[in-house]
């Protein structure tokens, strides 16, 4: 019995590598492309390992694009409404779980069935509101909005906290703590892991984002990064320089891959969770 | 007493101020907006001039709009890769589900795909789906296949962003159906294998229903998530492929407002859209009822 699961372990281990291969493969070919010549890139059959390495386009990329100024607005668009949303969301989240006041479960579901509109079906009124606020071209569209908070987060965290007694925060209401207080030093400091892995997850899809900033980001330098690389696309595609395509595209991954690596079992975790509970 | 009425009074206020920001966003950046998206998709608005009310001429204008028509029919065809996605992520949990070595190595390199910025593997598939010198092409030419142009050709274009897509997702939906699968408990494994329930059997008869409904929620938000696909064939095909073979409706709705200024017409495929969105969102709300969301 034993040695037939362990021949099954082993056929599926082979199978889960196979998969693997394929998965990781276009990446780590994206890799390798953005080290070659423009040669080799061509090469039939593919050349996986370049030799030698070429680095000149890692090089080259912060010239032939505005790729620094792409990487410092989606920094600043991701860090603003992170911070600032993820301290509105959780203090929202505190207080749908742990306070009473009137109305509040119906307010609740009333931004939970908010989830249902997509972002499209209200992208037009949103860039008409923004352009009468001579917003367009600039960061604020894509900044503020984000700053009222993040229902998904909100959702999550509410259901952290059920499982935080009320036993605490009913002895500090008694001891007289405010209530700004109850929040700040007693129940963020319980959630913080919560509060992490959600936050990374957002600041991932605002980094990571698309739709949004190519409706509002006009000029070279407004544009987020994912925008930069997308006119490198389009840019050097013609002349067929697949290396610094591929360089940039590293760049635009890069960063988000170093955080998953980092995190990556807060971020599995949460994921799980939301999954099954959601 | 007085003492503790004031209490509640207080926290009434304060509970409230907290949750004001959330609630303050949604009327100005939600309802507002699509109250107005509603208005705006019964009338000939162009962004510039006034908003001249039309009835609904713009919805009855999407009945016979021949682009409209290919772009919902690309976008519900793209939907197949769902269930190609869901058995194979099923596959892969159960798989990583037995302790197999290295099961840690092997979640994050299929996850790492779904954390990859959507617009840089958009770029990297595009060229792996060069008809001369793309990766897939070469793959199929070592088992002796000549793949096409893909994303020139208006049969495989669709096909070529499913595979992408699969391949992106696969991560994702794979870690939901393994924490759902370690949640079931082990002894109904132990009972079925005593009552001689082969590896199939109990797969069936326990694994399948226990999982069902993250199976119910992963189709539900890959439908809504479907629905608005655009970053890749914004990407990969500008002008809407071949013969507008991989033009989404989100891609449309992009190019008629933005692009054309037809804002009461691109209002009213929102609208489409949303009721979509919503009418698929009520039936996981309804058949999930008795088991999440219940707000105490």
């Amino acid at each position: 019995m034993t040695s037939r699961r362990r021949m099954t372990n082993s056929i599926i281990f082979v199978l889960l590598f196979i998969g693997a291969v394929f998965m990781i493969g276009p990446l780590l070919w994206m890799l390798s492309t953005s080290f070659k010549d423009k040669q080799d890139v061509f090469a039939l059959p593919p050349v996986w390992i370049p030799s030698p390495f070429h680095f000149d386009k890692y090089k080259e990329i912060w010239e032939a694009g505005p790729l620094l100024s792409g990487i410092r607005n989606s920094l600043i668009i991701a860090v603003t409404v992170t911070v600032v949303g993820t301290f509105t969301s959780s203090l929202a989240a505190f207080s749908f779980a742990k306070l009473r006041f009137p109305g509040k479960n119906k307010i609740f579901l009333l931004l939970l069935s908010s989830l249902m509109i997509p972002y499209p079906a209200v992208m037009i009124p949103q860039f008409f509101m923004f352009s009468k606020l001579g917003w367009i071209d600039s960061l604020l569209p894509l900044i503020v909005p984000g700053l009222f908070g993040n229902i998904v987060m909100i959702f999550f965290l509410r259901q952290y906290l059920s499982s935080v007694p009320n036993a605490i925060i009913e002895a500090a209401k008694i001891d007289g703590s405010s209530y700004f207080r109850l929040y700040s030093s007693i129940t963020f400091p319980l959630i913080k892991p919560a509060v992490a892995a959600q936050l990374i997850l957002w600041f991932m899809g605002i980094w990571n984002d698309y739709l949004a900033p190519i409706i509002y980001l006009n000029s070279p330098e407004k544009q987020t990064l994912q925008l930069v690389i997308a006119n490198f696309n389009a840019t050097y595609a013609i002349q067929t320089d697949y290396p610094l395509i591929m360089a940039a595209s590293i760049i635009a991954l890069l960063p988000m891959l170093i955080i998953f690596l980092v995190f990556q079992k807060q971020i599995i975790e949460s994921v799980a969770i939301s999954g099954v509970k959601g | 007493m007085n003492a503790k009425s004031n209490l509640y009074r207080k926290e009434k206020i304060y509970g409230f101020l907290f949750i004001l920001p959330p609630l303050l966003g949604l009327l100005i950046f939600t309802l507002y907006p699509m109250i107005y998206s509603i208005y705006g998709s019964f009338t000939d608005w162009d962004g510039l001039g006034q908003m001249n009310w039309i009835g609904l001429s713009n919805f009855t204008d999407l009945l016979s709009d021949e682009l409209f028509h290919k772009a919902l029919f690309n976008t519900l065809f793209m939907m197949l890769g769902i269930p190609v996605g869901i058995t194979l992520a099923l596959l892969l949990a159960l798989g990583l589900n037995r302790g197999v070595p290295g099961t840690t190595a092997f979640r994050v390199i299929y996850y790492v795909p779904v954390i990859s910025s959507l617009a840089a593997v958009s770029i990297m598939w595009n060229w792996a789906y060069n008809g001369d010198y793309g990766l897939v092409n070469q793959f199929l030419d070592l088992l002796g296949i000549s793949g096409p142009n893909w994303m020139a050709n208006k049969y495989t274009v669709k096909p070529a962003l499913i595979i992408m897509a699969v391949w992106k997702g696969l991560g994702y939906t794979m870690l939901l159906y393994l924490a759902a699968l370690q949640s079931v408990s082990r002894s109904y494994y132990e009972a079925a294998e005593l009552d001689g329930a082969n590896g199939f059997q109990s797969f069936w008869n326990i694994t399948w229903p226990m999982v069902r409904p993250v199976t119910f929620f992963i189709i539900v938000t890959n439908i809504i998530g479907g629905s608005q696909i655009f970053t890749e064939m914004n990407i990969m095909t500008p002008t809407g492929g071949p013969e507008y073979a991989s033009a989404s409706v989100v891609f449309y709705i992009w190019q008629k407002a933005f692009g054309n200024f037809q804002m009461g017409y691109a209002s009213a495929m929102a609208v489409f859209l949303g009721v979509f969105i919503f009418v698929v969102t009520l039936i996981q709300f309804r058949m999930n009822e008795k088991q999440s969301f219940d707000v105490d």
